[in-house]
């Protein structure tokens, strides 16, 4: 069983409290209603589903309820950061 | 009654109690402390069992968790069977009766023997080649062939009597294995103060000390100080000494799973003590300390009962107080097993020879057991055995070549080596690195906050792998600040040598039966016949011959296995890889995962107010997720049919009360709150009055139904939501979604309000007749409150929130009250109903009666591919919106091609014909095979208000086909249907104000 942070509470939590919500950072478009049958195909059904660095989204639904992102190694199921929605991706690359 | 292979003078049993058990219907007497395989030594009982595939006669192999052979099964009474039991592992008790698997009639004569004689048609691959063809005989011939062939141990045929417990922990360091290096570790760790978990898998810390009688520590014999250090530490506020506690799985972030067996040992245990706990315990840190097993030598028939590892020999000799026979041969490669022979023969017992393959081993072993006058022959090997039910003499030559001489003898011991416990640190997913020199897999780099001490970690001498332990433990701690603690460990034993694959005899060309798996039955020949037959990886050859894949998951063939196929393959070992290994590391019982949840505590049920009124009035029940809801109140001699005929007359004529508390409900309060109800549903919100009602429709971005319900505007900020009963989580956490995360400047609550509210729906002609009385505060005529509108009052002095509504099609109302009181106002809406020829009614009435008027149910009509328009409800979307969820969804071309299955009503040619759900429309019954399916029924009832049967269905192009005559084949006859509206009473909505 996994250990997540909620970045909302601060907080270690066993995988039990929380669900996972699929890929992150895939905002919803504003013009939806403008939106091309490829560019729909795009936003709405294309998955990165990598190995190694994911971003995905994870709730707290059993917790503060809030929904938040991470990024896991798909590989060796290490969160290397969960951080609060509407924040960017954290650079991983150098440093901590 | 006696042991005739019992030693006195040997082991630590001594004056123990004795201990009467059966074996096969058998009495025998072990003594307290035994397990039951060497109580069964001690009566000079070997064969234990017979094998998977061939039905071999087999014995004890092991003194341990590794046991391949000796599986039994264990009864304690009728409920409690269970099969698979390791002799090796599960310990006396008074009248503990065990029985031999895998054989019938009996153990010393077996039909199933006849695989053996056959064994050239069971080679490797066999299930794989042999079952394959025709199909029709899988279920007649192959698969209980199969069943029979494969059936290990026999499964209880009861419910588990047996309650099982599960604990979550916490400490700075786990350690697993309480050998010399896990009890070193677990001391260093706790000197510092940390907090401490020690497991072990046997009764008694000490692992290897049990038999390495040469192990000297802080003075003491190594099993003294092992049994001195396990008090000190179990009294100790920050150590907790597991025993019997198996470390089964290494999980992410040191989550470890354990399972302690609590009174599998026992004779009586209590009837409310667990028969087992589940440790979880999230370690800061995990020393692995779980030692090294033995494996024997593969060398032609070396599985007959009697031949045993060296290592087992000396446990029960050492411990135990067994000899494993009187007069005992020795098979090895390595030094260790001199050792045996030297401790047997010290116990009295004679050595017919020990058999060295090495040409030339030296040491203070080889001097001692000249010294002792033992006969030894070194560069020679074991080329066969013979023995029926046991072993009685073996045949050797020279490894370079010779004659074979006979040297009789009744057991032999054999080494080939030590294989480093590393299960869990694979299971860790660190990677294991080869030592070339020493033929051994090794834990490489460790990915997780752990570290593996002592023989797993290939550390062979005692000294040092103390020290190594204790500075582990320390650091493990994180006290490496202070001084290391020092222990004075010393053995006189050695334990090089050793070697992988077949022996002499068993070589490439030879068709010898030389086995490396015992439980699957899998030979040298095997493995190389999987090669030949072109398996280049391990985890085919695996697959293909089951090496590894028994219960055992291989733990003494795999390197064996491995190797084999590597000189095959003309390949290095690393080259040819590693199997996987996979938790548990030994089986696990179901009742120990489970734990508690089980029987009603599998799942919660939910049930409403009104449940304890229902079942008193005889109410029959259906699950619905996990509600309890009432189906339908049949009557003194009614079955379901007539209940629900009746109850969907009198809705109609009278009026019908129902439970409709299980509705999920969702209110919505907020300055946004419209504007957020417009982005989730497809209707337009913006307008709906405060007081109106409107029925929404919920899509997912992809254009689908997800959800529907009626919702009421209380205020211009305040919307009473209801969703589907199963649907209720799903819609919060889907609306959450996105006002957290799409449109989080909304400003908007959402909160869950399911359990808060009863809902009493009364509906039908008289059903404001019958709430008048009781209403406060809200004028209930048309004018006033017309069909979809909302108010606030009171009803029987309790706030309310009045809905008029109605799901089946007549003028109704839904009545909210604060569930405490669900109960109270139920009644007195039930006596007022009584009044007026009401009845009560349950979900199967309200189902017929929603279909009668075409309304569907998402997740019958609907399965996730159903768009609005599909199901005829292209009305509930919000023609001048620029933006819902689902939008530009529904406008995907295929969503909106002709063609698709639409919602439509079927009417039978025989109106008394009631379709089947789910059954398939054709157009035509007669076209050739496959006939192209048009759609499927998805409800279906006989309607008592209609007189004639009635179905939802959807069908491909349906809307363009009303009138049309299609046909649903069912087996035996095709039925005829017309296609119709989907609205079957009262077409034109006036009963809504009747
Ligand atoms: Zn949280």
């Amino acid at each position: 069983m996994l250990l997540i942070h909620c970045p909302y509470c601060e907080e270690d939590r066993p995988e039990l409290e929380f669900r996972h919500a699929g890929e992150a950072h895939i905002a919803r478009p504003e013009n939806m209603a403008e939106l091309s049958d490829e560019e729909f195909e795009r936003f709405f059904f294309i998955r990165s589903n990598p190995k190694g660095i994911v971003y995905e989204r994870w709730r707290h639904i059993h917790g503060c309820a809030r929904f938040f992102n991470a990024a896991r190694d798909t590989v060796s199921d290490r969160f290397l950061a969960t951080y609060k929605t509407g924040e960017p991706k954290p650079d991983l690359g150098k440093g901590k | 009654m006696t042991q005739p292979f019992r030693i006195a003078t040997a082991g630590r049993l001594g004056k123990a109690d004795p201990v009467r058990f059966s074996f096969d219907g058998k009495a025998f007497t072990g003594l307290s402390g035994d397990t039951l395989a060497s109580a069964l030594l001690a009566n000079g009982v070997h064969l234990v069992g017979r094998s998977f595939k061939y039905h071999r006669p087999r014995g004890v192999i092991s003194a341990g968790a590794e046991e391949p052979n000796a599986l039994v099964g264990i009864h304690r009474d009728a409920a409690r069977k269970a099969p698979n039991v390791r002799a090796t592992v599960q310990e006396i008790y008074e009248g503990l009766d065990a029985v031999s698997q895998n054989r019938w009639p009996s153990l010393s004569f077996d039909i199933g023997t006849l695989n053996d004689l056959a064994s050239p048609f069971f080679s490797a691959g066999f299930y794989y080649k042999t079952f394959m063809w025709p199909k029709a005989a899988w279920e007649k011939l192959y698969e209980p062939f199969i069943r029979r062939a494969a059936g290990l141990g026999e499964a209880p045929d009861r419910p588990d009597p047996d309650c099982y417990s599960n604990r979550f922990a916490h400490c700075d360091v786990l350690v697993i294995g309480g050998g010399a290096a896990g009890l070193s570790a677990a001391l260093a760790a706790a000197d510092t103060g940390a907090r401490v978990i020690l497991a072990d898998e046997q009764a008694e810390m000490g692992g290897a000390l049990r038999y390495e009688t040469g192990a000297m520590i802080e003075a003491k014999p190594g099993w003294d100080w092992a049994q001195a250090v396990a008090a000190d530490l179990s009294a100790r506020d920050n150590v907790r000494l597991l025993t019997r506690t198996t470390g089964f799985g290494y999980y992410a972030q040191n989550m470890m799973g354990l399972v302690e067996r609590l009174t599998d040992h026992l004779a009586s245990p209590a009837t409310d003590q667990s028969r087992e706990r589940l440790w979880q315990v999230r370690a800061r840190r995990v020393v692995l300390a779980t030692g090294s097993i033995e494996r024997h030598m593969v060398f032609p028939d070396n599985d007959r009962p009697g031949i045993l590892l060296a290592s087992a020999a000396r446990t029960y000799l050492n411990h135990y107080g067994v000899a494993v026979g009187r007069n005992v041969a020795v098979y090895t490669a390595e030094d260790g097993a001199w050792q045996a022979a030297i401790d047997l023969k010290r116990a009295g017992i004679a050595i017919a020879a020990i058999i060295d393959c090495r040409s030339d081993p030296q040491g203070p072993h080889v001097e001692e057991a000249r010294r002792l006058g033992i006969e030894y022959l070194t560069g020679h090997a074991v080329t066969a055995t013979s023995g029926r039910l046991r072993v009685s003499s073996i045949k050797i030559r020279p490894v370079s070549g010779g004659a074979e001489r006979s040297v009789a003898c009744d057991a032999l011991i054999t080494s080939s080596g030590w294989t480093p416990a590393v299960h869990l640190f694979s299971q860790s997913r660190g990677k294991l690195a080869f030592e070339a020199e020493t033929q051994r897999f090794l834990p490489g780099q460790p990915v997780q906050n752990m570290v593996s001490v002592g023989a797993c970690a290939g550390t062979v001498d005692l000294g040092e792998t103390v020290a190594e332990a204790l500075k582990a433990g320390q650091e493990a701690a994180g006290g490496a600040a202070r001084k290391l603690p020092k222990l004075a460990a010393k053995s006189t034993e050695r334990w090089s040598g050793g070697m992988l694959g077949a022996g002499e005899g068993a070589g490439a060309e030879s068709t010898a039966r030389a086995f490396v798996d015992f439980q699957n039955d899998v030979t040298a020949k095997d493995i190389r016949q999987a090669v030949r037959e072109g398996m280049r990886s391990i985890e085919h050859v695996k697959r293909f011959t089951t090496t590894g894949m028994a219960t055992d998951q291989g733990k003494t063939s795999n390197m064996h296995g491995l190797a084999i196929a590597a000189e095959m393959l003309g390949k290095p070992i690393p080259e040819v890889g590693l199997t996987t290994f996979r938790a548990p590391y030994t089986p696990v019982t179901f009742g120990a995962l489970v734990g508690h949840g089980r029987g009603r505590l599998f799942e919660p049920v939910r049930r409403t107010p009104i449940h304890d009124w229902a079942e008193a009035r005889g109410a029959v029940f259906e699950d619905v997720g996990q509600w309890k809801r009432a189906w339908y109140f049949p009557q003194a001699g009614e079955d379901m049919h007539a209940a629900v005929a009746r109850e969907c007359r009198t809705v109609r004529q009278s009026a019908g009360i129902f439970d409709a508390t299980t509705l999920g409900k969702i209110e919505i309060v907020g300055p946004d709150a419209a504007r957020f109800m417009e982005l989730m549903y497809t209707n337009p919100w913006q307008k709906l009055g405060v007081g109106r009602c409107r029925y929404g429709i919920m899509l997912r971005e992809d254009g689908f139904i997800y959800d529907d319900g009626v919702v009421g505007r209380l205020a211009e900020d305040r919307f009473h939501v209801t969703t589907t009963t199963g649907g209720a989580p799903r819609v919060l956490n889907h609306m959450e979604d996105y006002l957290q995360t799409e449109f989080p400047d909304l400003k908007v609550y959402l909160t869950s309000t399911s359990e808060q509210w009863a809902v009493i729906a009364v509906q039908g002609p008289k059903s404001r007749e019958i709430i008048a009385p009781l209403v406060d505060g809200i004028d209930l005529s048309d004018e006033a409150m017309p069909h979809m509108s909302v108010r606030e009052g009171m009803i029987c002095g309790v706030p309310t929130r009045l809905f008029r509504m109605s799901f089946t099609g007549e003028r109704g109302f839904e009545i909210n009250v604060p569930a405490d009181y669900g109960r109270a106002v139920w009644e007195a809406v039930w006596a007022e109903g009584e009044k007026h020829g009401a009845c009560v009614y349950g979900t199967e009435t309200m189902h017929v009666l929603r279909a009668e008027k075409g309304f569907i149910i998402v997740g019958q009509e609907t399965d996730g591919t159903v768009t609005p328009h599909d199901a005829g409800l292209s009305w509930a979307i919000g023609r001048k919106k620029t933006d819902f969820v689902g939008m530009r969804g529904l406008m995907r071309p295929d969503l909106a091609a002709p063609g698709r299955k639409q919602l439509v009503g079927l009417k039978t040619r025989d109106p008394k014909t009631v379709l089947e759900e789910g059954a398939q429309i054709v157009a035509d019954p007669q076209a050739p095979v496959p006939v192209p399916m048009l759609g499927h029924v998805t409800s279906s009832y006989w309607s008592e208000n209609c007189g004639h049967s009635i179905a939802l269905a959807l069908v491909a192009g349906g809307h363009e086909r009303m009138g049309e005559t299609l046909y649903v084949p069912m087996p035996g006859s095709v039925i005829e249907v017309e296609v119709t509206s989907t609205v079957f009473f009262d077409k034109k909505g006036d009963r809504t104000n009747g």
